[in-house]
């Protein structure tokens, strides 16, 4: 195996800094935004906030359930409410109020998954988010928005601030280095070409669409030639951009910090099987609990790295 | 349509009602209220035999504490479903969903003649009560546990606001057997949220045995004092003391208000009442005709 350090040459990012910044600027120009949090202000990085909006930073302490359904209120008054939590409690502890009291309801709530997948490796899978994706994508009218880096991570948080609707977001705390292109603009539903090709299609969300694109890398140093989607949003999912990879292209590798049960690999394999018959490769967490280690180190682990990638490509194209 | 068929009142018939001010009269205003009550039993047992579905006996039990709201304390009006100061009612204990879309009728939110769609496919008027379906509906319910969490946003959201609008929620005494109500109890006690009241619905029965069999609740005005509540106890089916116990709100101390309203499931029908089964029994005709009969004497 080919192991490729992770753009080592350039700066890393904790995308909450991103996320935090950006919530302080929407609020100091909207009244309506509030954050709820549950004892999570150090680790949502909202002690800037909490300075500044005293009142409008309600910590309801460690209580999910309530954090989510005080959320639902606040929005039933008026309120824009930024409900940021560890995402493995928010949507393990909660999910029944994502589900009734954000999504059936259709409260303009916005769902701040912090430290997603496996950015608490060592802490063991009580503390990894990987089912997340699966399962907030299976609830109608979500919008789950999966930022790659600090400028998507900005822009989601801008339109979901913006839009009327609950919308779940994963801020990244493993570092990632800048990935999307300089003027880019974050659109649901739509998936980004990072790079287009050929021979194959890699299709990755958040943290790892970097690791994507040093497997795109790779993969043209041996003459393959990869088409590259970063997918910010599982749900609306991007039909087209899928179908058209599966006709166009010789097979889909997907690839993220999550398990391969239903996540963005679920709703690749769904779409093709649905449109455009193709063969698809799903890296992610297998099912099973993962064991400790770092988040960079449990992706390079289950092959959710660039080397991993290419590998999957190869085997796509019957190189292996 | 010829002969007395059509100048008969149909037998499932519900006139609306206004809401009645205090400026009437305490008398007038209870008399308002008996009756609306009285109307509001005769047409969900009506609604429930029809459809073949529902949770009769909490419904018969919650009747009186929804029709006061309702009818008389809620600053709420079919005209103004949206008016941000209106005050907030959640149904938290959303099986009871008939008796609420039967008041919402007699209120004026929504039409007599749709209660006749209750369940029936498509209808507006599921089995558990939506937000998105129906405008007077503050919170989609069903799943118990929620009404109390979402209450207290409410209520912090009119105390960011300044604004006195109240917040109510009825829960279910089996309901709170559910760790998300303690959780909010904590929250509006810590935040002081005078503007929010939880009335209990006190039938002392869930769905399967007494409450008290089950997981007992007691000392339940002690567990919500001790919580930062001031707790008030009434008889949930006199409309006057649910009156009295409201209108203390905002209390003076400033904590949210407890409101236990002791209640008989399947109230106030002889063979419903206090009767585990009759949980989500579905009344035969015969059943149907007993209650009206014991209805108009009640
Ligand atoms: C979370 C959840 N668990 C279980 C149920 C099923 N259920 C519906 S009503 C009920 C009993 C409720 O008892 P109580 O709150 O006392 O209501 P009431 O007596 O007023 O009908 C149960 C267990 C549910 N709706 N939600
Ligand atoms: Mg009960």
């Amino acid at each position: 195996m080919i192991t490729a350090p992770v753009s080592a040459e350039r700066p890393l990012h904790d995308c909450r800094d991103a996320w935090a910044a950006t919530l302080v600027d929407l609020a100091r120009h909207d009244p309506r935004i509030v954050a709820v949090v549950n004892d999570s202000v150090g680790s949502s990085k909202l002690v800037g906030f909490q300075d500044e909006f005293p009142e409008r930073l309600i910590n309801v302490g460690i209580a999910e359930q309530d954090m989510v359904g005080v959320g639902a209120g606040l929005a039933n008054g008026g309120k824009i409410p930024f409900v940021s939590a560890a995402a493995c409690f928010l949507t393990a502890r909660a999910l029944e109020q994502i589900k009734v009291d954000a999504a059936y309801s259709q409260y303009n709530i916005k769902l701040i998954g912090q430290s997603p997948g496996m950015a608490y490796g060592e802490l063991g899978p009580t503390h990894h988010s990987i089912e997340d994706l699966a399962w907030l994508r299976a609830i109608p009218g979500l919008t789950v928005v999966v930022p790659a880096d600090p400028r998507e991570t900005e822009q989601a948080i801008r339109w979901a601030a913006a839009h009327t609707g609950p919308v779940f977001v994963r801020v990244s705390r493993m570092p990632v280095p800048d990935v999307m292109p300089a003027g880019y603009e974050f659109e649901p539903g739509r998936a980004v070409l990072l790079r287009d090709g050929t021979d194959v299609t890699i299709a990755a969300t958040g943290t790892v669409v970097s690791r994507a694109v040093e497997a795109a890398e790779l993969a043209a140093a041996e003459g393959i030639s990869v088409r590259l989607l970063a997918v910010p949003t599982i749900k609306p999912f991007d039909t087209e951009a899928i179908v058209r990879a599966a006709r166009e292209t010789r097979g889909i590798v997907t690839m993220e910090e999550a398990t391969v049960v239903g996540g963005l690999g679920g709703a690749v394999a769904e779409t093709v099987v649905r449109h455009q018959p193709a063969p698809v490769r799903t890296l992610g967490v297998p099912d099973e609990f993962a064991p400790t280690g770092s988040a960079s180190w449990l992706l390079d682990h289950y092959g959710v790295s660039a080397s991993g990638a290419l590998e999957a490509c190869r085997e796509l194209l019957g190189r292996a | 349509m010829t002969g007395s068929a059509a100048t008969a009142a149909p037998a499932d018939a519900l006139p609306v009602f206004g809401r009645i001010g205090a400026d009437a009269g305490r008398e007038a205003v209870l008399a308002h209220l008996a009756e609306a009550a009285r109307a509001v039993r005769r047409r969900d047992i009506q609604m429930v035999h029809e459809a073949g579905q529902g949770h009769i006996g909490g419904e018969f039990s919650v009747t009186d504490i929804l029709v006061t709201l309702y009818m008389h304390v809620l600053n709420v009006a079919p005209e103004r479903p949206d008016d941000p100061e209106r005050d907030r009612l959640i149904l938290s204990k959303g099986h009871a969903a008939a008796a609420l879309y039967t008041v919402l009728a007699a209120r004026g939110f929504i039409g007599v003649d749709e209660l006749r769609s209750f369940v029936q496919p498509l209808s507006r008027l599921n089995g558990h009560p939506a937000r998105t379906k129906i405008d007077a509906v503050e919170a989609s319910t069903g799943p118990l546990g929620h009404g109390l969490p979402i209450a207290v946003g409410t209520a912090v959201a009119a105390q960011l606001d300044g604004s006195p609008r109240r917040t109510f929620v009825v829960l279910g005494d089996g309901e709170l057997q559910e760790g998300s109500n303690w959780e909010a109890l904590m929250t509006a006690g810590h935040r002081r949220l005078d503007h929010l009241v939880a009335v209990v619905d006190r039938n002392r029965l869930q769905q399967g045995a007494r409450v008290a069999q089950t997981n007992d609740l007691e000392p339940l005005a002690d567990k919500a004092r001790a919580f930062g509540w001031d707790v008030v106890e009434v008889d949930g089916h006199d409309h006057g003391a649910l009156i009295d116990a409201f209108a203390a709100v905002p209390a003076a101390s400033g904590r949210p208000t407890f409101v236990i309203a002791h209640t008989d499931k399947g109230y106030p029908v002889s063979y419903m009442r206090d009767q585990v089964s009759w949980h989500h029994k579905v009344p035969t005709a015969e059943h149907v005709q007993t209650a009206l009969d014991e209805l108009e004497t009640s």
